[in-house]
């Protein structure tokens, strides 16, 4: 049971991030890419980490397709923009990508298939432990793991700073330019 | 229960869409997507990591580490929008191959 809705999930994640990646549009891809998001928080279900599918959703989902439709809303053009990418990305480009990527790929596999068996094999059979709630999680953050939450912290503010700073900068070169052109 | 070696092959499969991502496209916006693709098959590594370690005691690691890397995606995808707006606003177009200039 758990087996079959783990294989269509699968499916759908590598299905819809290969219809993101490969899409013209870039709003289609923004909807290809909310799928896949919701198909991996599936599978974190599926493993037992509920606290990490709802935190998916809300923030992947939510915050972050919530900013790239924003960029996307300002910057989309329609149909010329639609010309553009396909002007940009064709089949006949993105061959040698395909073939290196494939490379990449049946090596991993090959790793992943020849690795010693009884490796994998103790793993799926190790005493799965009970799944870890909320409670267990916030202990540890404030506990051993309190350097984590303030070095995030500090990543998150340099992150605004740089976005407040950059997108400024941008502001003052294009009123320049305009009056430049002028 | 799913074999381990089911979520490695998810993982490897969708960090290979990523990398093609990267590779074939030219448009930023859509590379910033496959390096979100490629964060996602990392992260489905923690998560399953968390759940098979066999010690009741440490296996919420993989969650925690899971928080780390949302924090960072957030991060990065602010200033990668960021860098977008203002690529826009310089030239009017996103194909990085135009980026050949180190300024104006």
């Amino acid at each position: 049971m758990l087996e079959t809705i783990f294989i269509m999930t699968a499916t759908i994640t590598l299905i819809s991030a290969l219809l993101a990646i490969t899409a013209h549009n870039v709003v289609h891809a923004l909807l290809y890419l909310v799928v896949t998001m919701l198909a991996i928080s599936l599978i974190f279900f599926i493993l037992g980490s509920s606290f990490a599918a709802a935190l998916q959703i809300i923030v992947y989902a939510g915050a972050i397709m919530v900013l790239f439709i924003f960029v996307t809303m300002m910057l989309h053009q329609g149909e010329k923009s639609l010309a553009q990418e396909r002007h940009l990305f064709h089949f006949s480009t993105s061959i040698t990508a395909f073939v290196l990527c494939s490379i990449l790929f049946c090596e991993l596999a090959f790793i992943l298939f020849l690795a010693p068996s009884e490796t994998l094999n103790d793993i799926s059979i190790a005493q799965l432990a009970p799944a870890i709630t909320v409670k267990q999680i916030g202990q540890q953050l404030y506990g051993p793991y309190s350097l984590l939450v303030v070095i995030s912290a500090l990543m998150l503010l340099s992150a605004l700073i740089t976005a407040i700073h950059i997108s400024k900068n941008a502001a003052s070169i294009e009123i320049k330019t305009e009056e430049s052109n002028l | 229960m799913i074999p381990v070696s089911w979520i490695l092959f998810l993982s490897l499969s969708l960090f290979s869409i990523g990398i093609f991502g990267v590779l074939a496209r030219r448009n930023l916006l859509f590379i910033l997507i496959s390096l979100e693709l490629m964060l996602n098959a990392v992260v489905i590594l923690f998560i399953a990591g968390s759940r098979y370690h066999s010690s009741s005691i440490a296996n919420s690691d993989g969650q925690i580490m899971y928080l780390l890397v949302l924090t960072l995606a957030a991060s990065e995808i602010a200033v990668g929008l960021s860098l977008v707006i203002s690529m826009y606003r310089q030239h009017h177009h996103l194909d990085i191959d135009k980026l050949n200039k180190l300024r104006d």
